[in-house]
């Protein structure tokens, strides 16, 4: 290692710039220079006090003076702060990183007596290596504020006591609790209950949602494609229907039809003699009617991709089963099924992850409803995430549902990897730098 | 007549009445409800499949009673600038993760596709807390880029694998002639990635209609609502005394909806279908 890159690289070090400006590059490193000092000047002492406050969460509660509030700390709005100003810190590093490597290594093309770039070659240099992290930033600040921002605050106040009635900002304070919160999820006999009921429900409703709508999709595939149909086109337009139809209106219109009292259906039931069903009321009715409803509005998706695969499937296939003798269930459970289920095995994956937190046909047709006092909160529909929603938006239970949220993370995230490191599309991604 | 025979011809009219129930069964509460929205009365007890006499009222109610449109001009002008947005961005990632290779790319790559998993709201605690201290919160643009944000993930890998099949001698000639980044993607990129463009532009105008969530969570005072929100108040009470109301509403959302979807339906189909023969 020769001279010059050993002092630019230690130089840059200790200050931005200077191992620039000893490499001779004097614009470049006074431009770094001035960067760093605005930072230390403008910014620094606000990102310490804000990473302060996200240690401390504030320690002045509001109080009543002569009948006047004073404003304390408002820890949660501390919280946020304290995030964007590490990531701000962060940025910083990783562009004083960036420069302690540049003046170490314009200092090793001057050992080896190459040319150093002028300011202008830099500049070029800077703009076609740097397009490209250009047309990246606007979908770097939006996925940094819209998803990395909010996922670290979640996870963080999973950790905290952050709830009504007592710690609820700006009236009082929220202090950091550790891993209480998940101990209690597993530890307080309502809280634990209601999240295994939940919980095994929600994995129950994935399953059975996807494979329905998987399963009858698969059926009318098969008998729109078989060759003696007629009217091929007719019933695949209508069956598309459901799908068609913006999803929060069918749900709506749903509801409405399942209505135990005034709905349809049993007003038909009944005049046939069969008598009302209680649709939406009873816990076991209700569940049904969450996944015939799935059903109804999700197999015409199914239907739809698996059509496209059974036209693709090479007739000679066929032609050489039947030659061998092998009849037409031979040929579905032999032929059929393996290509489609090969062909939309990460569709029907993602498929159970979007159940999971098919957080809209819930919400809008049964509320989770029928409320079950056993649990925290909850109805016997509830998944998990209608339960979150719960639990923050009308119950103002933010910790709990923090602890929730990072649990179904963690599960999605298993998934959806899962299924993206085994397609051929990631793995044949060329990564080379 | 032989049995084989026999069988076959009743196999075939089970599968004949299975192929009718099922279209019943698709086509009528879809029937249902635009009936209910002709039907006189207000109330769901008291709508009959068949109006006794048919009237459009309640279209009349909508505006007059309703800020019917009010509600849609929102959501209309929320779903334009969701699209341009979405689609810039959308634009950008996905052409600088397909034609470039530069350090990041990777974990870019794989960060995205972990994302787009996430339904939005997972994370609305936070989001609504940033609105707020942005001063976002109940305004329509807030709610564009929330919108437009969660579109960054899916849209980009969806847009990036049909930039990867563009044979990549194309824009590489064409930068070998002096064409500058901006005249590639404008000449070369974009007419060829027409179909799937159209796609990504017309789901993201087509999804402000159909959230109600994210809506709820921004958007507070009554003359920002959106259809959504607007139709869900209509019918989530326990008497359902604004059922007809609602389906008057239903129809005037779902009509232009349902044709711009199915219009749309072919491309994702072809384009699914196109990823999962690379997978």
């Amino acid at each position: 290692m020769g001279r010059h890159s050993k002092r630019a690289g230690a130089l840059s070090i200790l200050f931005m710039g200077l191992g620039q400006l000893y490499n001779r590059q004097i614009i470049k490193g006074c431009i770094l220079a001035v960067a760093e000092a605005l930072y230390i000047i403008m910014l620094l002492p606000y990102t310490l006090s804000c990473i302060k406050g996200l240690v401390t969460l504030g320690d002045t509660p509001q109080r009543m003076v002569n009948g006047k509030i004073i404003q304390g700390d408002h820890s949660i709005f501390m919280m946020v702060y304290g995030i964007i100003a590490i990531i701000v810190l962060f940025l910083f590093v990783v562009l004083y990183i960036i420069n302690v490597r540049d003046a170490f290594k314009v200092g090793k093309n001057r050992d080896e007596k190459k040319k150093v770039n002028s300011y202008k070659d830099s500049l070029r240099n800077l703009s076609e290596k740097g397009f490209v992290y250009l047309l990246l930033t606007p979908a770097g600040v939006f996925t940094l504020f819209l998803t990395v921002v909010p996922l670290a605050f979640g996870v963080m106040i999973a950790f905290t006591n952050y709830s009504s009635p007592n710690h609820l900002p700006p009236r009082s304070l929220v202090d950091w609790v550790g891993f209480q919160n998940f101990i209690n999820l597993f530890q307080i006999p309502s809280l634990g209950k209601t999240f295994a009921g939940i919980a095994r429900w929600t994995l129950i409703w994935a399953f059975l949602s996807t494979f329905t709508t998987f399963f009858v999709g698969l059926v009318f595939a098969v008998i729109i494609n078989a060759n003696k149909i007629v009217l091929k086109k007719f019933w695949r337009s209508i069956f598309i229907l459901p799908w068609a139809v913006p999803g929060f209106i069918s749900i709506l219109i749903m509801r409405n039809m399942f209505n135990g009292q005034f709905g349809p259906i049993n007003k038909y039931l009944t005049s046939i003699g069969i008598g009302a069903v209680p649709w939406l009321a009873e816990p076991f009715w209700a569940q049904t009617t969450c996944i015939l409803v799935n059903l109804w509005l999700g197999f015409p998706y199914y239907m739809a991709m698996m059509s496209g695969v059974l036209t693709g499937i090479p007739r000679d296939l066929y032609e050489a089963a039947s030659i061998e003798g092998a009849n037409a269930r031979q040929q579905f459970f032999q032929i059929t099924l393996p290509m489609v289920l090969f062909a939309t095995a990460p569709l029907v994956i993602n498929g159970f992850a979007y159940n999971f937190n098919n957080f809209t046909l819930i919400y809008l047709l049964t509320n989770g409803n029928p409320a079950n006092n056993q649990y925290f909160y909850a109805g016997h529909t509830d998944i998990l995430l209608s339960w979150l929603y719960k639990l923050t938006l009308e119950q103002n239970q933010y910790h709990m549902a923090a602890v929730v949220s990072i649990i179904i993370f963690v599960f999605i995230t298993i998934i959806s990897a899962f299924n993206y490191m085994r397609t051929r599309s990631f793995k044949e991604e060329d990564m080379v730098q | 007549m032989s049995f084989s025979k026999v069988r076959r011809i009743i196999v075939r009219f089970f599968i004949y009445v299975l192929l009718v129930c099922t279209a019943v069964t698709s086509i009528y509460p879809i029937l249902w409800i635009m009936m209910s929205s002709f039907n006189p009365g207000t109330a769901l007890y008291s709508t009959t499949l068949i109006p006794e006499r048919f009237t459009l009222v309640h279209y009349r109610e909508l505006f007059l009673e309703k800020d019917f449109g009010l509600w849609y001009i929102n959501t209309l002008k929320i779903a334009f600038f969701t699209m341009i947005l979405a689609l810039v961005l959308v634009i950008f990632t996905a052409y600088a993760l397909s034609q470039f290779r530069f350090r990041g790319r990777r974990m870019s790559l794989m960060a995205m596709l972990i994302l787009q998993a996430f339904p939005g709201f997972m994370t609305m605690i936070a989001i609504y807390l940033l609105l707020l201290q942005m001063g976002l919160l109940d305004t329509h643009l807030g709610l564009i880029l929330v919108y437009a944000g969660g579109a960054i993930p899916g849209g980009s890998w969806l847009v990036k694998g049909y930039f990867d099949g563009i044979p990549r001698s194309l824009p590489e000639a064409a930068k070998i002639d002096g064409a500058s980044n901006a005249t590639i993607f404008t000449k070369v990129m974009m007419p060829m990635s027409f179909p799937i463009l159209t796609f990504v532009a017309l789901s993201n105008f087509i999804a402000p209609w159909m959230d109600y969530i994210l809506a709820r969570l921004v958007l507070r005072s009554a003359d920002k609502k959106t259809l959504a929100i607007g139709l869900y108040e209509m019918v989530s009470g326990r008497m359902n005394t604004e059922f007809t109301m609602f389906a008057a509403g239903a129809v005037m959302v779902a009509v232009p909806i349902t044709i711009l979807f199915i219009f749309l339906q072919r491309f994702m189909i072809q384009g699914l279908a196109e990823g999962a023969s690379k997978m």
